[in-house]
C-alpha cells in the first residue's frame, strides 16, 4: 500500500474516534449541559438536606432553573448550607422558600424554589431561610411509631 | 520432599526472572519511543494495522453488545417503570466498563495475535538478527512503532466502541421499543459526567493499550524460534493479556469509583 493511502486510513479512523468521543462527550454526557449562559449564585440554609447532592437540579414549577454547586455544613447552627447557581434570566422575590423534594417515588432529590410575593428579587450572595427540609424515611416512621404508641397510651389510660 | 521444595524454588526463581525481564523489556520499549515517533511513517503503518483492520469487528461486537444491553434491560426495567432509564444504564456501562474492557480483550486477540505471530515469525526467519548485524536495533525498528501504534489505537477503539454500543441501544430502545427519544438522552446527560465517567474510560482503555500491545510484543520477542513456539507465543498473547485486563480492570474500578 502506498504512504498517501495509509496516511488517509489513519486519518480516517482517528477522525471516526473523535467523532466517537465528541458524540459521547456532547450528546450522551453532561459537556452539552455545560452552557456558557451566566448564573447567580444563591444558598439556602436546611435543618436536613437529606441525599441532595452536588449537581442536583434546582427546580421552580418543575422546570429547571439551576444547579446545586456546593453543600457544606454551617459549624455554628449546625444547618446544611447548600449553594446553588441560578440563570439570570430567572429572578425569585426576595421571600422566596426552598424545599427540598424527591423526584417520583425513588428518584432523586432536588431543590425545589418556590416563589414568594415581594416585589425586591433575590440579589446575588443572598440566602434564602425560609426552607422546608428533606423528608427522612426514618423520622416519618419512628413519629408514626410515637403517634401509635401515644394512641395506645391513651386507650389504655381510659379504660 | 526436598525435591519438590526445589522444584518450587525453581519455579519461583523463573517467574521472578521473567517478571524483571519483561520490565527491562518495557523500559527498553519506553526509551525506544520517542526515537521511533521521529519516524512517523512506521507508527502511522502500524496504527493502520493494528486500528483500521480492528475496526470493523471493534465495532459490530460494540453495535452487538448494544443491542443486547438494551434489551436485556429493558425487560428488568420496565417492570419498575424506568425504561426511561435504559440510555443511562447502557451507557455507564459501556463508557466505564464495557467499553474499554471488551474492546481490550478483542483487541488482544485481534491485533495482539497478530503482532506476536509477526514478531515471532521475523525472529525465527532470523530477520531480527539480521537487523541487529546491519547495527539496526529491532526494539527501534520494529517493536517501538508497534508499541505506539497500539497505545494510540487502543483508546480510539475503545471509544468507537461505546459511541456504537449506544447507538444501537438507541436503535432498540427507541426505534424498535418505543422509549421516549427525549427522556433516553436527557437522563443520559444528565447523569454521566463528561471526566468522571468519559475520562476515567479513556484512561482505563489507554492502560489497557499499553498492557496489550507490550504483552504481544514481549511474548513475540521472546518466543523461541520454531513453529511451536510462536504458536505457544500467540496463545500465551491472548491469555496473559486477557487476565492482566481483567485483573486490571478491577484495580482501576476501585480506585476510580470507589466513591459514588
Amino acid at each position: 500500500m502506498s504512504t498517501r493511502s495509509i496516511e488517509t486510513l489513519v486519518g480516517l479512523f482517528v477522525l471516526l474516534g473523535l467523532i466517537a468521543l465528541l458524540f459521547l462527550a456532547l450528546k450522551a454526557a453532561n459537556l452539552g449541559n455545560f452552557n456558557t449562559e451566566s448564573t447567580y449564585s444563591i444558598a439556602a440554609r436546611f435543618d436536613n438536606i437529606g441525599g441532595l447532592k452536588v449537581r442536583a437540579p434546582v427546580r421552580s414549577a418543575g422546570v429547571t432553573v439551576g444547579r446545586v454547586t456546593a453543600i457544606t455544613l454551617d459549624p455554628k447552627t449546625y444547618q446544611g448550607v447548600v449553594s446553588m447557581d441560578i440563570r439570570l434570566g430567572f429572578k425569585f422575590p426576595k421571600d422566596s422558600s426552598a424545599k427540598i423534594l424527591t423526584a417520583g417515588l425513588l428518584g432523586d432529590q432536588y431543590v425545589g424554589l418556590e416563589p414568594g410575593g415581594d416585589e425586591v428579587n433575590l440579589a446575588p450572595g443572598a440566602t434564602i431561610s425560609q426552607t422546608q427540609s428533606a423528608l427522612v424515611l426514618e423520622n416519618l416512621i419512628g413519629q408514626v411509631l410515637f403517634n401509635k404508641a401515644a394512641e395506645a397510651g391513651d386507650a389504655g389510660a381510659r379504660k | 520432599m526436598t525435591d519438590a521444595l526445589a522444584r518450587f524454588g525453581r519455579f519461583s526463581l523463573e517467574w521472578l526472572r521473567a517478571l524483571g525481564h519483561s520490565a527491562f523489556f518495557f523500559v527498553d520499549l519506553l526509551r525506544f519511543s520517542p526515537a521511533a515517533l521521529r519516524r512517523f511513517g512506521l507508527v502511522l503503518a502500524q496504527v493502520n494495522a493494528i486500528g483500521n483492520r480492528s475496526l470493523v469487528i471493534i465495532a459490530a461486537s460494540g453495535l452487538a453488545v448494544g443491542f443486547v444491553l438494551a434489551l436485556q434491560m429493558y425487560y428488568a426495567l420496565v417492570t419498575y417503570g424506568a425504561a426511561e432509564s435504559l440510555g443511562l444504564i447502557v451507557n455507564l456501562a459501556l463508557v466505564r466498563e464495557l467499553g474499554p474492557v471488551v474492546t481490550a480483550l478483542l483487541f488482544a486477540g485481534r491485533a495482539g495475535t497478530s503482532l506476536t505471530a509477526e514478531i515471532g515469525l521475523m525472529k525465527a526467519g532470523e530477520q531480527l538478527a539480521a537487523m541487529e548485524l546491519m547495527a539496526i536495533d529491532p526494539r527501534s525498528r520494529v517493536l517501538a512503532p508497534r508499541f505506539i501504534g497500539g497505545i494510540v489505537s487502543m483508546p480510539l477503539l475503545a471509544l468507537i466502541f461505546s459511541a456504537v454500543g449506544i447507538l444501537g441501544a438507541y436503535v432498540v430502545a427507541v426505534l424498535l421499543i418505543g422509549v421516549d427519544a427525549g427522556n433516553f438522552w436527557s437522563i443520559m446527560q444528565d447523569r454521566v459526567d463528561v471526566w468522571r465517567d468519559l475520562g476515567n474510560g479513556i484512561v482505563k482503555s489507554a492502560v489497557f493499550g499499553v498492557i496489550c500491545t507490550f504483552v504481544a510484543l514481549y511474548q513475540g520477542y521472546e518466543t523461541q524460534a520454531t513453529p511451536e513456539g510462536v504458536a505457544h507465543a500467540t496463545t500465551r498473547t491472548v491469555v496473559i493479556a486477557s487476565l492482566a485486563v481483567l485483573g486490571m480492570d478491577f484495580i482501576l474500578t476501585a480506585l476510580m469509583f470507589s466513591t459514588p
